[in-house]
């Protein structure tokens, strides 16, 4: 047994019975807290499904200015993100230390690869004055619309920005977290288990989010002739 | 004579050593440090139980200057500006910084990993992050009062907060965004502590109806308070952007709004009376010596409520033009949940029949308690009644009916649980001569500030207003007296509690001979509850009958 991989056995906490009971009471804490992030996404879905109803048009002109182009490029990256996650977990269950990692630094560059692609697209709207509160301006539009359209369109932009700002946010946290993992897995030499499987089940619902925000906001209106 | 005083003599009979240990959660380590980054849950209850006691006294102030103001018609101690932030301060500060954290953060902390044989919750550090949460939304919510206010009551609806307010929604709207995550770790950790921590035999229905109570509540905090923040953080983007998410003036929807705001604030106000529910069940069967009735009932009424609360939002919007159709529905569902609500008060006093009741402080709150809450339950049955509602909507008969809920209910209770474990949260006794007279002043006090308040708001006097005719100043003058004796009620405890941490009797570690694991272990408990992990073998509340001398 001399070449095996030493394996530590992680800290039991001094008011855990045994380690099954704290590893039970992680996964579930972590189940509990993705119940509250539906509730907390579910109020912004609900808010863009009433206006996008309401205002359909100036929605559809607002949704025809994002590059869908770029959205299913980064849903594809984030679903091979959540492929490299869930291999992760696998092989922190087998305790197999290298591939664990590797499967962690794949998921990361994935995640800041969506990221780039976002602050790409962010800084095209720059460029085309799509921000509203910094500078909303659209001239093809602004020639085109009447103002209380310009506002739904605004209105749309408001909510695209609130809703992919705050999936961003999630995944900026999401690849911290797994740094943070990776790193503690490669100096204490231990394949935490648990803990890759709480963080894999946040990662697949940031992934979950962006899989319902992809269609809403870039597909939604693509066969609306302007 | 009362129990405490019974079994006090008991114990001396017995071997007479002091009961107060050394060492305990109290006396472990001494420096500030040990306090501001403890992950003991019996120590974090301390903390929220100093914050919300100053936020408590502070909503108070509040509420003292309306009613100072409203004993003339007139309005000539406040601006009726002035008078538009002395409201929204109280009912932002009350509802969000001590109704909600009140006892799920102050006695929920303390106690329930101790109820269900647990060495701490779930997640300790989670756990204090909790209460610095709560500190800085309130600190937010201080910085906007001391801004100059906000003025939009305690609801911030649109569009008083967004196109006629110039004042600091935004910084109050922030304050109360982050306290929710407060309550949202909080509920997260006792889910997660009810599922995973109970002692060996603790099965789901063996746990004390407290523990059940904060299950139920915890899920609401969980399911509801995101809501909240996904809408104020909506309606600071309206207010940056400019553009017209609820602000009708700018294209968007002021219903949206409300419907938002009440699918958390309606299932919020059963945050605020379950864990009350909560208290009750223990301390009723404690001082009727007798098992309470109906304990299946009891657990799956408040998970009824838990679950129904989130079906009614509609009813807060019967005249804000919701559709007639869903006004019926929402006041169907309002009233299927008077069914659970009626099956506790039914359980409780079935408990009090023939049982060996005893009238020690704790149980005076908690008597009030019933009665008070049944008052408050059964106006709402009216509230819920389509047509009636549309009479009394935004009277003084709402603030009424809240009011016996959540003051007549939740505070009750709130003072209720702070008498019956403070033996145990800091081995000491309070002298039981103040404690009765302070629950009576504030049963009396109470009921002379509110009710008066219905007969006011079903002759149509509105509230949020500091002016009125002056047909309606008896009604407003005997509130008014009311509500200087219910000061004076809740300022007593503070000053009879405190002296008792240096003069108390020594508890000792069971002073009301009462069932559950809490009282099995020492007053106060050493810093891990339990030398071993207990092991349950019988139902909660085996209570019976003392054979006692007469009195």
């Amino acid at each position: 047994m001399s070449n095996a991989v030493v394996q530590e056995e992680p800290a039991l906490l001094s008011h855990f019975d045994d380690l099954q009971q704290q590893d039970d009471s992680t996964k579930l804490g972590m189940w509990t807290f993705l119940a509250t992030e539906v509730m907390f996404f579910g109020g912004m879905f609900l808010a863009y499904i009433l206006f996008r109803w309401k205002y359909h048009a100036g929605f559809a002109e607002g949704s025809l200015e994002l590059i869908w182009q770029a959205g299913f490029i980064n849903t594809g990256v984030l679903l091979c993100s959540s492929l490299s996650m869930a291999l992760a977990v696998d092989f922190a269950k087998l305790g197999k230390l290298r591939p664990l990692l590797i499967n962690l630094v794949i998921t990361m560059i994935l995640g800041s690869i969506f990221l780039g692609v976002k602050a790409v697209e962010y800084s095209i709207d720059y460029r085309d004055h799509l921000i509203p509160g910094l500078d909303f301006a659209p001239h093809k539009l602004v020639e085109k619309l009447d103002a209380a359209e310009l506002g739904h369109v605004k209105l749309f932009f408001v909510l695209y920005f609130a809703m992919t700002g705050l999936h961003a946010l999630h995944m900026v946290i999401g690849i911290a977290a797994i740094g943070i993992l990776a790193f503690m897995i490669y100096r204490n030499k231990f394949a935490d288990g648990t803990t890759v499987e709480s963080l894999g089940l946040y990662w697949h619902f940031v992934d979950l989010v962006w899989v319902f925000l992809f269609p809403l906001l870039y597909l939604i209106d693509l066969n609306h002739n302007t | 004579m009362s129990i405490a005083e019974e079994t006090r003599t008991q114990t001396q009979q017995g071997v007479a050593t002091s009961t107060y240990p050394k060492s305990n959660y109290l006396t472990s380590e001494h420096t500030v440090a040990s306090w501001l980054l403890t992950t003991d849950h019996k120590r974090i209850g301390i903390l929220y139980m100093i914050s919300i006691t100053f936020f408590f006294f502070i909503g108070g102030s509040a509420a003292t200057l309306m009613r100072l103001e409203l004993m003339t018609p007139r309005g000539d101690l406040l601006r009726s500006d002035l008078y538009n932030r002395m409201f929204t301060l109280h009912g932002i500060v009350m509802v969000f910084f001590f109704l909600v954290p009140a006892i799920p953060a102050v006695l929920g902390n303390f106690f329930l990993p101790m109820m269900i044989g647990a060495r701490d919750l779930a997640f300790p550090r989670i756990n204090l992050l909790s209460w610095y949460i709560y500190i800085a939304g309130g600190l937010f919510a201080l910085a906007a009062i001391l801004w100059g206010g906000v003025d939009t009551g305690w609801t911030f609806y649109t569009p008083y907060s967004s196109m006629y307010s110039n004042t600091n929604v935004l910084l109050a709207a922030t304050g109360v965004f982050i306290a929710g995550f407060s309550s949202i770790l909080t509920g997260l950790n006792f889910i997660v502590t009810v599922h995973k921590m109970r002692a060996p035999g603790m099965t789901w229905f063996r746990m004390p109806l407290f523990v059940w109570a904060m299950y139920a509540t915890s899920i609401i905090m969980i399911l509801g308070t995101p809501v909240l923040a996904i809408t104020l953080f909506l309606l600071a983007l309206e207010r940056v952007m400019r553009v017209g998410i609820f602000d009708p003036a700018l294209g968007g929807d002021p219903i949206l709004f409300q419907h938002l705001f009440w699918f958390y604030s309606h299932p919020a106000v059963y945050i605020m009376i379950i864990p009350g529910f909560g208290v009750v069940n223990e301390i009723v069967p404690c001082f009727s010596r007798r098992k309470i009735f109906g304990y299946r009932f009891m657990a799956v009424a408040m998970m009824a409520i838990a679950i129904l609360g989130f079906l009614v939002w509609g009813h807060h919007m019967f005249v804000s033009g919701q559709s007639m159709y869903a006004g019926i529905v929402f006041s169907i569902i309002s009233f299927l949940i008077g069914v659970p609500t009626a099956i506790k008060v039914f359980n409780w006093v079935t408990t009090l029949y023939k049982g060996s009741v005893s009238a020690d402080t704790p149980m005076l709150y908690a008597l009030g308690f019933i009665g008070l809450f049944l008052i408050g339950g059964l106006t709402g049955l009216m509230l819920s009644t389509l047509a009636v509602d549309v009479h009394v909507h935004d009277t003084y008969f709402v603030v009424a009916h809240f009011h016996y809920i959540m003051v007549g209910g939740q505070v009750m209770a709130y003072l209720g649980g702070i008498h019956f474990w403070w033996p145990k949260i800091t081995g000491r006794m309070y002298p039981e001569i103040w404690g009765k007279l302070s629950a009576l002043l504030v049963f009396v006090g109470f009921n002379l500030t509110f009710f008066p308040q219905f007969v006011l708001g079903y002759l149509g006097m509105p509230r949020r207003y500091h002016e009125y005719p002056a047909e309606f100043q008896v009604f407003n003058v005997l509130s008014s007296a009311g509500a200087s004796i219910l000061a004076v009620g809740y300022v007593l405890p503070l000053v009879y509690l405190l002296l008792s941490l240096k003069y108390g009797k020594i508890a000792g570690p069971n002073p009301w001979g009462a069932t559950g694991l809490e009282w099995q272990t020492p007053s106060p408990p050493t810093t891990h509850n339990f030398e071993e992990t207990p092991i349950v073998t019988e139902d909660p509340y085996e209570y019976e009958i003392q054979e006692g001398p007469s009195v």
